[in-house]
């Protein structure tokens, strides 16, 4: 499964995730003390400047994720035309848009296995309430090995309904996708009992 | 102890492949994403706690990287973003869709309606109306407002995980773990 980080190796890459994690949640809270377009504006061209500098395809893919974003900018664009306070909407436009530009860069230039690894320090505290972080690297293993099996048991879900009829199965397709996911479920559970417990 | 293991992590499996799916076209062309379905039906299928659970891992899994939103929306940007509100909520929702199945006498079906009514519609606004508002500066009625559009869509998923959740009770009545 493909995941968000970039491929090819960038400086930042090589920084600590925990590091690179600690930073962005400043960056955000310092965005929201920010109240002037001029300085937010200042702070997107530096951003922007950024990614170029990390390469073409990181700025490219950058643009890219901030592309869902485009109702709420609509919506809050008109809305503020509207009320005749272009700079309002600008702040909260920029500001967005920043926020979500800097988390994604992160994600960009972080290894899945080293924000595992920052997950799994956050969440060690847990096991003093009962929840072992090794059973926690256990379901993630397991989600992540199942969603090309279900996605399989879906396909040959839709393959069966299509064979009968003409229409597109729609929500029919839940109920047996559902009780593919509980059947496989049993089975995992069988296995991991069989292979010892899952500790 | 491993069959909670493995119900929590092939449903949060099944959010996630229900992402990939192509959108639901319901009958006079109105589609709907079978992701948001999956997180109600996390609830009144696996019961409030293992239901809260499965959605956590699937968020876990979404934030350090994995494409795994609808749309393949994914990474720690989608929690910076408007919508954050309503991530917040899923397990929330996942939770009290699940409690009000637990708790409920009345029959799979309608009980599941109401839990899912409660948790995926009342409860999930109740997290994503204030993210809003506060991701995008505006008051809580006008965030209101903007999310109306999606109501209706909310109200089908409701009769639409009422009907799921009877089918599996029909098909597999000792899998229902809300029920268990």
């Amino acid at each position: 499964m493909l995941t968000l980080t970039s491929p090819r190796d960038t400086p930042l890459h090589g920084w600590p995730a925990g590091a690179k994690l600690a930073g962005l949640c400043l960056f955000t809270l310092a965005l929201f003390q920010l109240a002037s377009p001029l300085w937010l504006a200042l702070v997107a061209v530096a951003l922007a400047l950024g990614h170029l500098a990390l390469g073409r395809d990181i700025a490219a893919a950058g643009l890219g994720l901030l592309r869902p974003l485009w109702p709420f900018a609509l919506v809050v664009a008109v809305w503020h035309l509207a009320l005749r306070d272009p700079s309002g909407g600008a702040v909260i436009l920029l500001r967005m848009g920043l926020a979500v530009a800097a988390a994604n860069l992160v994600t960009m230039t972080t290894r899945l296995s080293d924000m595992l690894a920052v997950l799994m320090r956050l969440l060690s505290p847990l096991s003093r309430l009962g929840l072992p972080s090794d059973r926690i690297a256990l379901a993630i293993a397991l989600v992540i090995r199942f969603i090309p099996v279900l996605s399989d048991r879906i396909a040959l879900i839709r393959a069966a309904w299509s064979a009968r009829s003409p229409r597109p199965p729609g929500w029919r397709l839940m109920v047996p996708a559902a009780l593919a996911a509980l059947d496989e479920a049993e089975h995992v559970a069988e296995s991991l009992r069989a292979r010892g417990g899952a500790g | 102890m491993e069959r909670s293991l493995s119900h929590i992590a092939l449903f949060a499996a099944l959010i996630a492949v229900l992402g990939f799916v192509p959108q639901i076209m319901l009958p006079f062309g109105v589609p709907i994403t079978a992701q948001s379905l999956g997180i109600m039906l996390c609830g009144t299928v696996l019961g409030s706690k293992r239901g809260a659970l499965a959605v956590l891992l699937f968020l876990a899994l979404v934030a350090i990287g994995l494409p795994l939103l609808s749309g393949g929306r994914g990474g720690l940007g989608v929690f910076a973003s408007p919508t954050v509100g309503f991530l917040i909520g899923f397990p929330m929702a996942a939770f009290v869709a699940g409690l009000v199945v637990e708790r409920s006498r009345a029959g799979v079906g309608l009980s599941a309606g109401i839990g899912a009514f409660v948790g995926g519609v009342i409860v999930l606004y109740a997290f994503g109306i204030p993210g809003l508002a506060l991701m995008l500066d505006k008051s809580l009625p006008e965030a209101a407002l903007m999310i109306t559009v999606f109501l209706p869509g909310d109200l089908i998923k409701v009769v639409l995980a009422a009907l799921i959740t009877q089918g599996i009770a029909r098909m597999r009545p000792d899998a229902l773990l809300s029920r268990a």
